[in-house]
C-alpha cells in the first residue's frame, strides 16, 4: 500500500477515487510515565515516554487508515493528513485521513 | 517554607534546563549538518526529474517538556507583555528536532528529498489544560526514493 502525503504520486497514474478512509487510536500511559512527565515538567528536556507513546499511536492509526483503504480495493492512500489532540489529561489522540485511490504505472 | 520550595525548583529548573537545552541544540545543529543531503521542501508538486522515483510517507515527532524556570519566566511575561523567549526556544528546539527525526527515517529508506512537508504541533501532559506543559511536534511529508528501475 503506497501512503504519500502528495495530491499525485509521481510516475503513476490516478485511475479512480475511492473516497476518504481514516484512522485514529486515543493511548495513555501508564501512571508511572505520567508522574515521571510531571518531574520533567521541572527540569525540562525531551519526554522519551511520550514520545514513544506517540509514534506506537501513529503507526497504530496508519494501519487502521490502510485496513480501511484495503478494504475498499485501494492500492494507495494520498493526501494523508495528520492531527492530534489531547482529550484528557495524559491521554492523547491520533487522528489520520486521506483519500484512498487506484494508481497505475503511467 | 513555600518560598523555599519555589526558589529550589526554580533554581533546579533553571541550571537543568538550561543545560539540557544548550545540550540539544548543540546536538540539533551538528546533526542538521549531516543530514543536509536529504533536501526538505513544503513544495506540494515535485518537479519532473522526480517523476520516476518512489514516494513513501515519512514521519518525525518528538514531545518535549519545560522546565519550571520557564515556566515562572512565560508567567512574568503574560503580566508585561511582549516576547516570550523562552517558549520560541523550546518550539523551535521541537520543530527542527522533528525534523532532523524525518529525515533519518527518510535517509534509512535510501531517499533524496523530501516533499510537501507539514507540521503538526500539540501540547499534551498534564498541564494541557493550564499552561504549556510539554509541547509535541509531528512533522511529515512524502519522501522520493531514486526506483533502481530509473538508474
Amino acid at each position: 500500500m503506497l501512503i504519500s502525503n502528495m495530491e499525485v504520486v509521481p510516475g503513476k497514474r490516478i485511475t479512480q477515487h475511492l473516497g476518504m478512509v481514516q484512522g485514529s487510536t486515543v493511548r495513555a500511559k501508564h501512571a508511572g510515565r505520567d508522574i515521571m512527565a510531571g518531574f520533567k515538567n521541572i527540569f525540562g528536556g525531551e519526554l522519551k515516554g511520550y514520545t514513544e507513546l506517540l509514534s506506537e499511536s501513529r503507526e497504530e492509526a496508519i494501519d487502521r487508515l490502510k485496513q480501511q483503504a484495503a478494504a475498499l480495493g485501494a492500492n494507495a492512500v494520498i493526501n494523508v493528513r495528520f492531527s492530534t489532540s489531547s482529550i484528557a489529561a495524559g491521554a492523547s489522540e491520533i487522528f489520520v485521513y486521506g483519500t484512498a485511490v487506484l494508481v497505475e504505472d503511467r | 517554607m513555600e518560598l523555599i520550595v519555589f526558589l529550589v525548583l526554580l533554581g533546579l529548573g533553571y541550571v537543568f534546563g538550561r543545560l539540557s537545552e544548550s545540550r540539544h541544540y548543540r546536538a540539533i545543529i551538528q546533526r542538521e549538518q549531516e543530514l543536509r543531503v536529504i533536501s526538505v521542501v513544503p513544495v506540494k508538486i515535485p518537479p519532473p526529474e522526480y517523476l520516476r522515483h518512489e514516494s513513501t510517507l515519512v514521519c518525525g515527532s518528538v514531545v518535549i517538556s519545560v522546565d519550571y524556570f520557564k515556566t515562572v519566566a512565560a508567567s512574568l511575561r503574560n503580566i508585561f507583555g511582549g516576547r516570550v523567549g523562552a517558549y520560541e526556544s523550546l518550539l523551535d528546539r521541537a520543530r527542527r528536532e522533528a525534523v532532523l527525526r524525518m529525515q533519518d527515517e527518510a535517509r534509512q529508506l535510501g531517499a533524496e528529498t523530501i516533499y510537501n512537508v507539514k507540521y503538526e504541533t500539540s501540547r499534551i501532559g498534564e498541564n494541557a489544560a493550564k499552561g504549556l506543559g510539554s509541547v509535541e511536534v509531528l512533522a511529515y511529508g512524502t519522501a522520493l526514493i531514486a526506483s533502481t528501475a530509473s538508474k
